[in-house]
């Protein structure tokens, strides 16, 4: 199935409370599968088209609030207007998931693949201090998969996820497995989960207040540190990320979702003419893999960031390794896949020669 | 086995459905596929293509620039991929449409009349069958029975009355599909 629609049935399948949605290339397919499948008449899941991203991410708030599991998905335009409702849900430190499948831009730009939304992600393209726990899947199967995840990470650390996909990896049909069908929890599990949520206040406490407002700058400071101080521990627990043939390499391709599989095609071509060429896939874009990405710059001759924009990951790479090793960035815009053997072209140009 | 496969052809010809069965065929198979379409907002008329990649081990790139096989439907299709077919590799064309000989000389072409072949049987919305005839008769990478299944699992339940209609297609295009050049390059040879 394709990578949108498998976020659908995973959305059904780990028990997803509400998606709140509106249709845009190159996702459409998961608000036309969940309608497709209908899950309001199985677990109970709603399912609404909002009248506008606007609202699809207000409404993801309102759900957030009640401790349910409540997401959205859209690409880079759609999402672009969901950032004041995302820099909220940060700021009143509430759980959801948020899907980009990332197109070109800027403006309306293409519907073609693109992963110029990493900036907008990973540095906050709403206002405020605030970060979003951001997973990149690479195939279908991790599609499905990162429901899940995010929606955990999520809760435990009580701020919004997004998955960043983009294009390639929304349209493309693979191989998945699903998760097995769970139920949907209770109001009285999420009572006793999410103690803070706004279900109804009960006489044995106070109300719970939900809100990212708060006019004491004292107290406004206190609550940024307390956001910043989690933000610390995610970035020490939850990086996650995947490495191919490194243990040899003389040059490290790093590169996430779709930039990534073609990489892993570069590596076959440059092994079989003898270079050494390894893959570092961060798989959570924020937390970055900051230390990992350092250790090798002690192994590899040169660094080749691979994205499908103008380079943007590139600097993260260039921090991470802080002048140790060259650093460069190769990258297609505008909807343009970047191919194998270009990567590997780019490689012995910008690197090796 | 990896065979790296483009479908090209105008929106509404079938180019991704036919990519779509191929792909579910080599599921039913148990083999690792990936499909992934390139269109335009326009997608009837417009130009629409499709890479499908059918293997023994897990894909990497479900993008490549060379392809072992190339299927082209119209003249931008040809324009555009026949520089990609690996040498030695194999170019099936549809001569309908096609206002141009094939260049290279080292790669095989084949030549499948699936339009008028679809219009003889009076029905031209299994033109995309003949034409996975002639690629399976060409690389029998899938067995029939499982492009049956993949059909099937690909069709709305509501159009599986259509099943034998596309497999008599699929046998047509096995019939009629045939060898124009054998590529000319040492030790590779042309399948018939």
């Amino acid at each position: 199935m394709k990578g949108n629609e498998a976020i659908a049935h995973a959305a059904i399948r780990f028990g997803v409370d509400g998606y709140f949605g509106y249709p845009i290339t190159p996702q459409s397919e998961v608000i036309e599968t969940l309608m497709e499948q209908a899950p309001w008449k199985t677990t109970g899941m709603v399912v609404l088209q909002a009248e506008s991203e606007v609202a699809a991410i207000n409404m993801v708030y309102g759900g957030g609030a009640c401790g349910k599991y409540v997401m959205t998905s859209s690409s880079s335009p759609g999402v672009s207007l969901m950032q004041e409702g995302i820099s909220y849900m940060a700021g009143a430190e509430l759980p959801s998931l948020i899907v980009n499948v990332q197109r070109g831009g800027p403006g309306l730009g293409t519907i073609q693949p693109s992963q110029a939304d990493y900036f907008q992600t990973v540095k906050g393209g709403g206002h405020g201090d605030y970060r979003l726990i951001t997973l990149a899947p690479d195939s279908v199967q991790e599609m499905a998969d990162f429901v899940a995840l995010a929606f955990e990470l999520s809760f435990r650390y009580r701020n919004p996820a997004m998955i960043l996909s983009d294009g390639v990896i929304g349209q493309m049909m693979e191989k998945v497995r699903l998760p097995q069908q769970r139920r949907r929890r209770t109001d009285q599990e999420i009572r006793e989960q999410c103690p803070w949520a706004t279900l109804g206040r009960t006489p044995d406490r106070a109300p719970n207040v939900i809100t990212s407002l708060e006019l004491d700058s004292e107290v406004m400071e206190k609550n940024n540190e307390r956001i910043q101080a989690k933000y610390r521990v995610i970035e020490e627990k939850e990086v996650r990320y995947e490495e191919v043939q490194c243990a040899d390499a003389d040059y490290l391709l790093v590169a996430f979702g779709s930039a990534a599989r073609i990489c892993m095609k570069t590596i076959e071509l440059a092994r079989e003419e003898g270079i050494k060429v390894g893959l570092l896939r961060p798989i959570t874009l924020w937390p970055f893999p900051m230390k990992e990405l350092r250790r090798y710059a002690d192994q590899v001759k040169g660094m080749l960031s691979v994205e499908l924009n103008a380079g943007q990951m590139v600097e993260d790479v260039r921090l991470a390794v802080n002048g140790a090793v060259p650093v460069q960035h190769y990258g297609r815009m505008g909807g343009i896949i970047p191919t194998p053997d270009g990567v590997l072209d780019a490689l012995k140009k910008k690197l090796i020669s | 086995m990896l065979q790296e496969i483009v479908i090209s052809g105008f929106g509404g010809q079938g180019v991704l459905s036919m990519g779509k069965i191929l792909a579910y065929s080599g599921i039913m198979e148990n083999k690792e596929v990936s499909w992934f379409p390139a269109y335009g907002p326009e997608q009837r008329g417009g130009t629409a293509n499709v890479t499908v990649i059918i293997s023994d081990q897990p894909i990497s790139s479900p993008v490549v620039n060379q392809y072992d096989i190339a299927i082209v439907l119209n003249q931008p299709s040809l324009d555009k991929f026949e520089e990609r077919v690996k040498p030695g590799g194999v170019l099936i064309y549809d001569g309908y449409g096609i206002h141009r000989k094939v260049q290279r000389k080292d790669i095989h072409v084949y030549r499948i009349n699936a339009m008028d072949e679809s219009i003889k049987m009076d029905n031209t919305k299994v033109f995309n069958m003949i034409v996975l005839g002639g690629l399976l008769r060409i690389s029998p990478m899938v067995e029939l029975e499982n492009v049956m299944k993949g059909l099937k699992e690909s069709l709305p339940e509501r159009h599986h009355k259509m099943l034998p209609m596309n497999e008599q297609a699929i046998l047509r295009g096995m019939e009629i599909v045939e060898l124009e050049q054998e590529a000319a390059v040492p030790g590779v040879e042309a399948h018939s």
